[in-house]
C-alpha cells in the first residue's frame, strides 16, 4: 500500500466498491477457499454447524434488507421461512418436481407472502407493524396445522432428498457445498442490491419516509418491493432448512427464531451487510456454546437449566448489544480496521 | 340461546382480564412511549408466584396477593433502572427488541425456578356461585371480573386525585412541560413500569387461578396487544371496551367455529386475525388518536 495512510476515494463509483485494495481481494479470496476446502478438514459435526449458519445468513440478508435498510421491521420472518420450505417440500414430496425448481419456487412463494402481509406496511409504521407481522407468523403457521391434506399438518411431511441432475446430496459436504454456494451468492447479491437505486430508496425511506415520499421515492413501490426481496431470501433459506432434515415440521419454525433472526441482525448491525454475516454467525456459535454448557449445567443445577440457559442468554446479549453496542459488530469491525488503516494517526473519538 | 349468552358471559368476565393486562401496556406506553412486549411475561411470572405463595408457602390468599404485588414493584423497579433508561431516547426498534428480550429473559427464570411445568391451584382462590335463570356464571370469572373491576376502579382513582396520577397524565401530554415544571420524568417512567407489573401479576393471578398456572400464561399478552389496537393504543377506556369485545368474540368464535374446523385452537389465532382486520382498515383503533406527522 505505499507509504500512504488511509484511503483516497475520488470517485463515487470507488466510494461504493466493495473492494477497496488488492489486499481486501486476496483475503477474500483466501476465505472462500478456506471455507470452500472446510469438508477435508472438518468433522461432521463442524459441517453441520457451518451448514447452519450459513442457512442463518441467507436468513439475516432477507432481513437485513427488509429492516436494516428499509426501517420495516418483521418479527414473522421464520414465518415466511415456513412458506417458502413447505412450498418447496410439497412440490418435492407430492409432486416430484426436481429439487432446483422447487427451491426458485418455495423462494418466489414466501415473497408473495412477504407481499400479502406487507400490504398494512402502506399504512402503518413502527409498533403497529411489528403486529402485523407478528399476526403474520401466527396465521401462517395455524394455516399450514390447517391445510392438513397436503402439508402433513402438525405431523409434518418427509421430503426426498435434494437432488442435482443425477447427483443425490445425501452427504453432509454436499450439502455443505450447496450452501455454500447459494450463502456466498446471497451475500454478493444482498450487497448489490443496497448499492442499487433500490437501495438507496430504500436507505431514504428507513431513515425519513415522509421525506422520502416528498423526494419522489414511491413508498408504494419500495416498501412491498423491500418485503418481496426480504422473503425470497427467507424463502430460500426456509428450503434449505426443510431439505437438510429431510423433513418438514412446524415446529422448525417457532415464534422464537422470528426473534432470533431479528436479535442475530442487532448483534451483527442493522443496515450493513457484513453485519448480517457476523450477527448469524455470533449468535449460532453463542447456540453452540449453550448447547455444549447447558447439559453439564443441568446435571449440576437442575434439569431445566439447559432449557432456560438458552433463554437467558439470548435475551442478555440483546440487551447488552441494545445498550453498550448499538450498532453491532460490523460497526465495531469497521473501526478495528480502521485503526490499523490509519496508524499511526488513528485519533477517533 | 343459551349456549350463546353463556359464551357471552363467560367472554365478559374474560375479557375484564385481558382489559386489566391491556391498561399496563397501555399506561407504559402512555407515558414513556414504550411498547412492552414483555406485558404478557408478567401474567406468567403472576401466575407462577400465585402458586408459589398458595401451595409450597401455604399462605392465605390475601397474604400470598399482598406479596406477589411486592415482587411485581420490585420487579418494575429493577427493569425500569436496569433496561429502560439506558435505552432512553433510542429508536422505536432497539427499545422494543429490548423489551423482547426482557420476555425471553423472563420466560427462562421462570423455566428455571418453576421447571416450565403445570401447577394447578384453582380452588385455592374463594368461591362464589351466581345463577342467572338458566345460566351459571363460572365462579373464576366472577371473581376475576370484581378484582379487575376493582383495580381498574383504583388506577382510575390514582390518575385523578393523586400528584403521581396528574404528573402521569402531563407526561403523557409532554414530557419535555412535564419536566420544565420540575416533576423527575424518570420517577414517572418507574411507577408506570410498577404499575403495569403489578396489574400483569395480579391477572396472572386471576388466570392462573382459573386455568393453572403453565408457560403459556405468557400467550395472553399477545392477546393484550389485539386489545389495545381494537381499543386504540393510546386510550385507558378503548382498553376496556376493547378487552370486553375480544373477550366475547373469542368465546363466541371458539364456541360455534371449533367443532367445525379439524385442526381447532382457533381461539389462540383469532386474536391476530382480529388485529390484522383492525390494522388494514382502522390502525388507530376504536378510541386512539391518528398520529400526525411533519417532516
Amino acid at each position: 500500500m505505499g507509504s500512504r495512510t488511509g484511503r483516497f476515494q475520488e470517485s463515487y463509483a470507488q466510494d461504493m466498491s466493495i473492494f477497496h485494495s488488492r489486499w481486501q481481494w486476496g483475503i477474500a479470496a483466501a476465505f472462500i477457499i478456506l471455507l470452500f476446502a472446510s469438508p477435508f478438514f472438518c468433522s461432521n459435526r463442524v459441517l453441520t454447524i457451518l451448514t447452519m449458519m450459513g442457512i442463518a445468513v441467507i436468513s439475516v440478508h432477507g432481513l437485513n434488507i427488509l429492516t436494516g435498510y428499509c426501517g420495516q421491521i418483521s418479527i414473522g420472518h421464520a414465518g415466511f421461512m415456513a412458506v417458502g420450505g413447505y412450498t418447496s417440500a410439497i412440490l418435492c414430496a407430492k409432486l416430484g418436481v426436481p429439487f432446483w425448481v422447487a427451491l426458485p419456487c418455495g423462494a418466489l412463494a414466501a415473497g408473495t407472502a412477504g407481499l400479502i402481509f406487507g400490504l398494512p406496511s402502506l399504512k402503518i409504521k413502527g409498533f403497529y407493524l411489528i403486529m402485523a407481522t407478528i399476526a403474520a407468523q401466527f396465521i401462517i403457521i395455524w394455516t399450514i396445522i390447517q391445510l392438513r391434506g397436503i402439508t402433513g399438518g402438525a405431523d409434518g411431511l418427509s421430503v426426498p432428498r435434494p437432488k442435482i441432475g443425477n447427483i443425490v446430496l445425501s452427504s453432509k459436504a454436499s450439502y455443505f457445498y450447496l450452501v455454500m454456494i447459494l450463502t456466498c451468492l446471497g451475500t454478493l447479491l444482498a450487497k448489490n442490491i443496497v448499492r442499487t437505486r433500490a437501495g438507496r430508496a430504500f436507505i431514504a425511506i428507513r431513515d425519513n419516509d415522509l421525506a422520502a415520499e416528498v423526494m419522489g421515492v414511491s413508498l408504494w413501490s419500495y416498501k412491498l418491493q423491500a418485503f418481496f426481496i426480504g422473503c425470497v431470501y427467507a424463502g430460500v433459506a426456509g428450503s434449505l432448512l426443510i431439505h437438510y432434515f429431510s423433513f418438514a415440521s412446524t415446529d422448525q419454525f417457532p415464534f422464537m427464531d422470528s426473534v432470533w433472526y431479528l436479535g442475530m441482525l442487532i448483534v451483527g448491525g442493522m443496515g450493513s451487510t457484513t453485519g448480517a454475516v457476523f450477527g448469524a454467525v455470533a449468535l449460532k456459535l453463542l447456540d453452540e456454546v449453550v448447547t455444549m454448557v447447558g447439559p453439564i449445567l443441568s446435571a449440576a443445577v437442575a434439569p431445566q437449566a439447559a432449557a432456560s440457559l438458552g433463554l437467558i442468554m439470548h435475551g442478555l446479549v440483546i440487551i447488552i448489544f441494545l445498550i453498550f453496542e448499538p450498532r453491532g459488530l460490523a460497526h465495531r469491525w469497521g473501526m478495528i480496521k480502521a485503526y490499523f488503516r490509519l496508524w499511526p494517526f488513528s485519533h477517533q473519538e | 340461546m343459551t349456549f350463546f349468552l353463556q359464551l357471552i358471559i363467560t367472554g365478559f368476565a374474560q375479557g375484564m382480564i385481558y382489559a386489566l393486562i391491556a391498561i399496563g401496556f397501555v399506561i407504559i406506553l402512555k407515558c414513556s412511549e414504550v411498547f412492552n412486549i414483555a406485558q404478557g411475561h408478567f401474567v406468567l411470572i403472576g401466575g407462577y408466584l400465585g402458586y408459589t405463595f398458595l401451595v409450597p408457602c401455604g399462605l392465605p390468599v390475601w397474604a400470598s396477593l399482598l406479596l406477589a404485588i411486592g415482587v411485581a414493584i420490585v420487579m418494575g423497579l429493577l427493569i425500569e433502572r436496569l433496561v429502560l433508561r439506558p435505552l432512553l431516547g433510542e429508536p422505536v426498534l432497539a427499545v422494543i427488541m429490548a423489551t423482547i428480550a426482557l420476555a425471553t429473559i423472563l420466560g427462562g427464570l421462570a423455566t428455571l425456578l418453576w421447571g416450565a411445568e403445570y401447577k394447578a391451584y384453582h380452588g385455592l382462590l374463594p368461591t362464589i356461585t351466581l345463577n342467572i335463570g338458566t345460566i351459571s356464571i363460572p365462579s373464576e370469572s366472577l371473581i376475576g371480573l370484581i378484582v379487575s373491576v376493582v383495580c381498574v376502579t383504583i388506577l382510575m382513582l390514582l390518575f385523578r386525585y393523586t400528584k403521581i396520577g396528574l404528573a402521569m397524565r402531563a407526561t403523557a401530554e409532554d414530557l419535555q412541560v412535564v419536566q420544565s415544571v420540575g416533576i423527575r420524568g424518570t420517577t414517572v417512567f418507574a411507577v408506570s413500569w410498577v404499575i403495569a407489573c403489578v396489574v400483569g401479576v395480579i391477572g396472572g393471578i386471576l388466570l392462573g387461578g382459573v386455568s393453572g398456572a403453565n408457560m403459556e400464561l405468557a400467550d395472553v399478552g399477545l392477546k393484550a396487544f389485539a386489545v389495545v389496537l381494537l381499543g386504540g393504543v393510546n386510550s385507558v377506556g378503548g382498553a376496556i371496551v376493547g378487552g370486553i369485545i375480544l373477550g366475547m368474540l373469542e368465546n363466541v368464535a371458539a364456541g360455534y367455529l371449533d367443532p367445525l374446523l379439524p385442526g381447532g385452537g382457533l381461539a389462540q389465532v383469532f386474536p391476530f386475525f382480529v388485529m390484522i382486520i383492525v390494522l388494514i382498515f382502522r390502525p388507530y383503533g376504536l378510541f386512539g388518536l391518528p398520529r400526525i406527522e411533519r417532516i
